[in-house]
């Protein structure tokens, strides 16, 4: 059998656990044994997602959770990659920076999101800080990681070819550690989605994908809460597919340093 | 990711050296280690003394320090900490058995791989937390909810990561075994597991940290009566800042516990010490 046509078997196949497993649950929602508006039918979910596309409401609320993950995701990788990079450069960064990193990392970031609501209130300074305190660690982390793994062949070549200072830097080095930076940026990434939606949960503020499903539990609106999910899930998904995915492409798999997964 | 701390922290001493040297060495790598947190502390000492934020919200170090002795002496924080540990274990074995048993049916049959890979791949994306209140409503406040929860989320990284180790065992093994007569069964206990193990070791290690993650913010939203995101989340209605900071130390010391004391070490004891892994 071809790879083809094992893919599109594979594609048919998922297809049909998924049908399967909504036919169980619309089956499971119209007997009644819960009441409807614990467990809605599946054209009621669809229908509420799509009013509330319609008018806009989910997409308002998708804004400013995406708009906070980027915020504070922008915020780690800004200040996460450098320091990493600084760490395995520099003796003294390390040993002042590894300390903290391997006690503060253990830290959920949502325990801190009393403590941040009470210094910063609510809103989205809070939420944003959260989402840098999750992403932060990874980023830093990796990117130690990946400097301190870069082949010391590689440098010795490039030194003996004459590269110093600057052009080892990055020419070399940026280049050797991207796996592991990609990676970095991608754990921070599934880490700060992660808390973002926790922190809008916890501190709930007036618009967001998370405050909007625990907004809906108090009206015990499930077929609000199953659309928003669903939301969380496309967001999510898109983001892992479509942004790392093609930054991966554009980077580490052109330059050679990693293979895409055979299957 | 933390495994490279500790390598890093632990630098052996070269054998050989005098006793009075390791010593002194010794000391000096307790001092450079502990620096940092004193530079953090002063500076924290320092805000909190300059009276920039009023000093409820952002109490001086031994206040907190008082705070954590007497919550301590009182039983108050050991009740909370045995609470959060204990649903957190039992949402970890939950994740644990159902995970690993799933994962290894999807790495060895092509049936169920059909069936759960599309389900796990659409659940495994979305944050865990936000399921919190779907569980809050169908199992309701309290216990149930929170470990099912925890058990939940954690299951993930559990499920893919025992799916790629068996599917990552190396075919020359499996026929190898195959032609010196092993058995399905042989095949698969003594092949086919020890192979996968190394993977199956990080997904536990992953979903470990994945529920500790969780299970604090699920605290803090399923209203138990019992548990360090609780006491956190409820001190904040009184301004209790020292409260919360004590909190937060000992949620610092248990996710440490937990990867020092018990992943390392079951990593030295299993995949290690067979070769699979250096350490």
């Amino acid at each position: 059998m071809n790879a083809a046509g094992s893919r599109t078997q594979s594609v048919r196949r998922g297809a049909v656990t998924l049908a399967a497993a909504a036919a169980v649950y619309e089956l499971i929602a119209r007997s009644g044994i819960f009441p409807a508006a614990l467990v809605p039918t599946l054209p009621a979910v669809l229908q509420t997602l799509w009013s509330m596309l319609l008018d806009g409401t989910m997409l308002t609320h998708a804004f400013h959770t995406v708009y906070r993950m980027v915020c504070g995701l922008a915020l780690a990788i800004v200040v996460g990659l450098p320091l990493g990079i600084l760490m395995a450069r520099f003796r003294a960064v390390e040993q002042f920076f590894l300390p903290l990193v391997s006690v503060f990392m253990p830290i959920p970031s949502l325990a801190w999101v009393p403590v941040f609501i009470l210094w910063f209130g609510l809103g989205n300074t809070t939420t944003i800080l959260v989402v840098f305190y999750a992403a932060t660690f990874p980023m830093v982390l990796n990117a130690w990681t990946g400097v301190r793994s870069v082949n010391p062949l590689w440098l010795r070549a490039a030194g003996a070819m004459g590269a110093k200072g600057q052009d080892l830097f990055w020419k070399v080095i940026v280049p050797g550690a991207s796996p592991f930076i990609i990676t970095g940026v991608r754990q921070a990434f599934l880490r700060s989605f992660v808390a973002v939606v926790g922190a809008e949960i916890i501190a709930a503020s007036a618009w967001g994908l998370g405050w909007v499903i625990f907004d809906a539990k108090e009206f015990l609106n499930a077929d609000v809460m199953l659309a928003s999910l669903a939301v969380i899930g496309c967001i999510g998904f898109a983001f892992e597919r479509l942004v790392f995915g093609s930054l991966e492409r554009a980077t580490i798999l052109r330059w050679g340093m990693v293979r895409a997964a055979k299957s | 990711m933390a495994d490279h701390v500790a390598t890093a922290n632990g630098r052996a001493p070269t054998p050989g050296t005098p006793a009075t040297l390791w010593a002194s060495e010794r000391l000096r790598a307790i001092v450079r280690t502990a620096f940092p947190f004193l530079v953090i502390g002063g500076l924290w000492e320092l805000v909190a003394r300059l009276g920039i934020f009023p000093p409820r919200l952002f109490p001086p170090l031994e206040e907190v320090a008082a705070t954590f002795v007497r919550l301590t002496a009182e039983g108050i924080l050991p009740h909370h900490a045995v609470e959060t540990v204990g649903r957190l274990l039992a949402g970890f074995a939950l994740a644990a058995v159902v995970g690993v048993v799933i994962g290894i049916a999807m790495g060895r049959s092509r049936r169920a791989e059909d069936i759960f890979l599309p389900l796990v791949s659409i659940g495994a994306p979305v944050p865990g937390l936000a399921y919190a209140p779907l569980f809050l409503l169908w199992f309701g406040l309290g216990n149930v909810g929170a470990i099912l929860l925890v058990g939940f989320v954690s299951a993930f990284p559990v499920i893919i990561n025992s799916w790629t180790g068996v599917k990552a065992v190396k075919e020359v093994w499996v026929r190898a075994a195959q032609s010196m007569g092993a058995d399905d069964q042989r095949l698969f206990r003594k092949v086919i597991l020890p192979g996968a193990l190394p993977y199956i070791l990080t997904g536990l290690r992953l979903g470990l940290a994945q529920a500790w993650r969780i299970l604090v913010g699920v605290e803090m939203l399923a209203a138990v009566p019992w548990g360090l995101g609780w006491m956190i989340f409820g001190a904040r209605e009184f301004l209790n800042t020292d409260v919360m900071l004590a909190g937060i130390v000992v949620i610092g010391a248990i996710g440490l516990a937990l990867e020092k004391l018990v992943f390392q070490r079951l990593e030295r004891y299993t995949v290690v010490r067979w070769g699979m892994m250096t350490s």
